[in-house]
């Protein structure tokens, strides 16, 4: 082994130092020759018979310098080497075609490279700092007879971690968000709250001080300490050594900074940067209510590190046989309540689970790109296969194998795909992070985080790509160049190589291939751009225009909630007193935030729920006046007015879903719910509007006075004509005005404050316009490229055409009716295609039919005019040929 | 078949030419081309040529090593030695072509 090693090495060398070792093989063959004639001299012959007899006794000298040189080295890679620096000359020698191919295959070898990244950054490994991200999955509660996801209590999570054999660990991860102010700078922040364990299990290691102490999950509110992460540390306290033991106010709270994340380190949350830690003891500070004792409180967004070589299907059915003994233990609360194991990738409660059919669809049309630009590049060889078919009929006839032929041009082709993929990986890794610029305006401070990562994986699923991709666009002309007629070939230098016919009708299928692809990409874009107009156009069931909201953090500020509402109705007056303010009102939660809303547990007479069904409703509190200000159309009853406050009974207006639900065919005005031992009053009914996102359906919701569930946060509503960036000093102004130590958060439009949730579909439909645009161009280069070919081809026939009398309009009737039935074909091809492929779309498409005729009517339309003006160019010119002149040429 | 012709011979004389070297000394492709012929007595008809590769081919292997000298009659010329490596390959094939033939002559006599 060692001495085969050894060889081989030698030969390698050998590879290397060739000219140097062929002048040393010269002049030991030159000395042992002179030394043979010395000695024949002394032996009595002439000068003459010296030399002969020393030449015959040494054999043929060539013939021992090949068998020498091919022992030295290694024949097969020298070949390749060769090969490899012929390819190079002959792509430098037409650089127009290589430029060209190059392009079109770094493209799409890049959008390829991208997506592979995102999906590798963002779905599969998108903790790159964890120490066994391989080994972690997603925890989620199930409810019995549902298919919504919900979250952990603190105590259930206790006994998973008490009753597994098979889970490493278990961490607890909340998002929350914050104001942190240093100095006069006040911005968002968002954090997690995180079980004692979190770093540790994580195997992440603070640069400075250290993580939760086991202790530090205990006790209410007993421990304000924080781990700040590496990119806060570094911006928003320049990086001070003596950052540990300062304090820092979270949410009202001084916090004992104890630790510092290391760089690359942004938490556990796909989608959002983390600035912040916090341990499980600090739940109740960031956040409405004290949950660490309450079974039925699930607000645990978990992960949990199985043990190595356990599968998620183990881990499952332990998990679910721990639920079932929770549930027969605590019916109270468990009952129905299962847990669910996820795949990193499927998380359902952060993006990545948002992001997964996005990436779905990216990845199926960069797929899409590569075959069209293979196409592409697969007819540009073909037409320089014609041009090269003399040098190639000469290398056959002299003796160059079939085979080797091939070879030759593969690895032309392979030295395309790889420069191209150089450049397409340099092109993924600067556009790494272009997802976040689909993504609209944040807070200032709040940190979108979807990096793509290029690791081995994307290296070699890259290279594995490039592969592919050679023997797609290079086989096809390789094999028809292998194909050639020597005999009839030299013959005559100016018949085609190949049967012509057979020849165009391979350049006219790949046509087909990238026209039929093509139409399917834009059926795609135009059925997502519909579905986002459609979106864009859905009623939210409150105003999106004219309405501004705004935030003032209350909470971080250290109000208890009779200050808050105090401040509240003070600002209400201040706002509706603004001129072009029509009206003004405050609500706990803010539609459409990630926030979501708080859900009690409820209970109505008449109403008798399923076996398993624990009826609860999710609602908001709001202040007097904000059905109108919003514009929820309140259909019968009242609204709430400052006579519904802490004194007076408890009172609450029901959406149309809830009262469908509790109270069918009648006007539940008048009627009661129980929540606990408290008995809510229904006094208004309210139209049904969307609280979360656009395509949710119509859910039981209700609304309660701000006075008789109050809390510190608040969002500010005003109903106004003037634009946010003229609102937004003036609210600055009545706020400090009130308290100067006050800022407001930025003040938006409700319109805004919706699409931030659609970020998704804008995603998809950017990908998709992009890439489908991308494809729309290939291919009329690819329709240009073969009707000018086939001009250029036909120069004679035309001619004489033109000889006989035909008009411009006939011959630019004639060519283009063939560019044009191309056209059809593809666009035939692509409709079946589009049909197919659309179907993946299916959750992203929103009141769209997957075969919407508009959008295949506009693909339809757009494929044509490209197509016309594709063929028109080449149309034109054949009908100025001089006829005379292409004749006798 | 010649493939399996030339690979007794390439074996033979990769151990002529350690022999000699063993024998000899350092020497030149030259100077083992005509020991080679004399101590065969001319029996082995040697192109000298093919001397070359299998020189190479030794020192692939680590047998011999090569340095540039000055001949007897002063000419610049390459030296082959044998290496510590080549002594005990040449040690093996002696032995093992020792067993062997005393096993064919036994065969070949048995009857």
């Amino acid at each position: 082994m060692r001495e085969a090693l050894r060889i081989f090495t030698r030969r390698l060398t050998g590879l290397f130092r060739r000219r140097r070792l062929d002048d040393d093989l010269d002049s030991e063959l030159c000395s042992h020759l002179e030394m043979a004639v010395d000695l024949n001299l002394r032996k009595g012959m002439t000068a003459e018979d010296a030399r002969r007899e020393a030449f015959r006794c040494f054999g043929g000298v060539d013939q021992v310098k090949e068998t020498y040189r091919d022992q030295r080295g290694l024949p097969m890679i020298e070949t390749i080497l060769q090969d490899i620096r012929f390819g190079f000359r002959m792509l430098r020698r037409s650089p127009g075609f290589s430029l060209l191919a190059i392009l079109c295959l770094t493209v799409a070898i890049g959008a390829n490279a991208a997506v592979f990244s995102w999906i590798e950054g963002i779905l599969f490994r998108p903790f790159p700092a964890v120490a066994h991200q391989e080994r972690m999955v997603a925890l989620a509660g199930t409810t019995r007879g549902t298919t919504a996801y919900d979250n952990v209590s603190w105590p259930d999570f206790l006994d998973f971690q008490r009753n597994s054999t098979l889970v490493e660990s278990f961490i607890v991860d909340r998002i929350m968000g914050t104001t942190l102010s240093i100095g006069d700078r006040a911005e968002r922040a968002t954090g997690s709250v995180v079980s004692s364990n979190y770093f540790d299990a994580l195997g992440v290691h603070p640069i400075l001080g250290r993580g939760f102490l086991p202790e530090e999950d205990k006790g209410r509110n007993a421990h304000p300490v924080t781990v700040i992460s590496y990119q806060t540390w570094k911006d928003r306290y320049k990086g001070d050594p003596e950052i540990i033991g300062r304090m820092q106010i979270l949410n009202g709270v001084q916090h004992t900074i104890v630790g510092v994340g290391p760089e690359g380190f942004d938490g556990t949350f796909v989608g959002y940067a983390f600035q912040f830690w916090v341990p499980v003891s600090m739940q109740e500070t960031f956040s409405n209510s004290y949950k660490l004792e309450d079974r039925g409180e699930r607000w645990i967004e978990g992960f949990a590190i199985l043990r190595p070589g356990v599968s998620r299907q183990a881990a499952q059915e332990e998990m679910s046989s721990i639920a079932g003994r929770l549930e027969n233990d605590y019916p109270a609360t468990n009952r129905g309540q299962g847990i669910k194991v996820f795949s990193l990738w499927e998380t359902p409660f952060n993006g990545a689970g948002t992001m997964l059919p996005t990436l779905r669809i990216a990845l199926a049309v960069v797929i899409l790109v590569l075959l069209i630009a293979c196409a592409n590049v697969s007819n540009l060889l073909l037409v320089r296969s014609f041009a090269r078919r003399q040098e190639m009929t000469i290398r056959l006839a002299i003796g160059a194998g079939r085979v080797r032929l091939l070879r030759q041009l593969i690895t032309e082709g392979l030295i395309l795909a790889t420069l191209a993929a150089a450049g397409g990986l340099l092109f993924a890794r600067w556009c790494r992070n272009a997802l976040v610029f689909f993504y609209p305006p944040l807070p200032n401070g709040i940190i979108v985080n979807l990096p793509g990562e290029i690791d081995w994986r994307v290296l070699a699923l890259s290279a594995g790509v490039c592969i592919f991709a050679t023997l797609l666009f290079a086989l096809v002309p390789a094999l028809q160049a292998s194909k050639i007629d020597l005999a009839g070939a030299l013959k005559s230098d100016s018949g085609g190589v190949l049967g012509g016919s057979a020849k165009a009708r391979v350049r006219q299928s790949l046509v087909l291939v990238q026209v039929s692809l093509s139409f399917a990409l834009l059926v795609g874009a135009g059925l997502l751009m519909k579905s986002m107009q459609r979106i864009q156009n859905e009623s939210p069931g409150f105003s999106t225009e004219g309405v501004l909201t705004s935030t003032v953090d209350l909470f971080a500020a250290g109000y208890d909630k009779p200050r808050a509402l105090n401040f509240r109705d003070q600002l209400i007056d201040r706002a509706r007193a603004l001129p072009g303010v029509r009206a003004a009102a405050f609500s706990m939660a803010l539609p459409f935030s990630f926030g979501g809303y708080p859900s009690a547990p409820i209970s109505v007479v008449g109403y008798v729920p399923g076996p398993d069904e624990q009826p609860s409703v999710e609602f908001n509190a709001v202040s007097p006046g904000y059905f109108a200000t919003v514009g929820i159309p309140v259909l019968s009853g009242r609204e709430f007015t400052r006579a519904d406050d802490e004194k007076s009974g408890p009172v609450a207006v029901v959406n149309e879903a809830m009262a469908a639900k509790y109270w069918p065919g009648r006007n539940p005005v008048g009627e009661h719910i129980q929540n606990k031992d408290q008995a809510i009053q229904v006094v208004g009914l309210a139209k049904n509007s969307k609280y979360g996102a656009i395509r949710e359906t119509a859910k039981p919701f209700y609304y309660v006075p701000m006075r008789q569930y109050v809390s510190v946060r608040g969002n500010l509503y005003l109903q106004t004509p003037l634009s946010a960036t003229v609102m937004a000093p003036a609210i600055a102004r009545e706020i400090r005005a009130i308290d100067p130590m006050l800022a407001p958060m930025e003040t938006i439009t409700m319109r805004e404050q919706v699409d931030r949730r659609n970020f998704t579909q804008r995603l998809a439909f950017a990908l998709l316009g992009v890439f489908g645009g991308l494809a729309v161009v290939l291919a009329a280069i690819g329709l240009y490229g073969v009707m000018s070919y086939a001009v250029s081809q036909s120069k004679r026939e035309l001619a004489l055409r033109m000889a006989l009398g035909a008009g411009a309009s006939n011959l630019l009737r004639r060519v283009m009716s063939q560019g044009l039935l191309l056209t059809a074909g593809g666009v035939a091809l692509g409709a079946a295609a589009a049909l197919a492929l659309t179907r993946l779309m299916g959750d992203m498409l929103y009141k769209v039919s997957p075969r919407d005729p508009l959008s295949f009517g506009v693909a339809l339309l757009v494929m044509t005019v490209v197509s016309v003006a594709a063929s028109f160019l080449p149309a034109w010119r054949a009908t100025r040929t001089d006829p005379a002149r292409a004749l006798r040429g | 078949m010649p493939a399996s012709k030339t690979e007794v011979l390439q074996g033979t004389l990769d151990m002529l030419v350690l022999k000699t070297l063993d024998s000899m000394g350092p020497m030149h492709g030259f100077g083992i081309a005509l020991r080679i012929q004399q101590v065969s007595k001319d029996l082995l008809q040697l192109n000298q040529g093919t001397l070359y590769p299998a020189l190479l081919r030794l020192d692939q292997r680590g047998w011999i090593t090569s340095k540039w000298g000055v001949s007897e009659n002063n000419r610049k010329a390459k030296y082959y030695s044998l290496t510590r490596a080549g002594r005990k390959q040449l040690e093996q094939e002696v032995e093992s072509w020792d067993s062997m033939s005393g096993m064919i002559n036994r065969v070949l006599r048995a009857s």
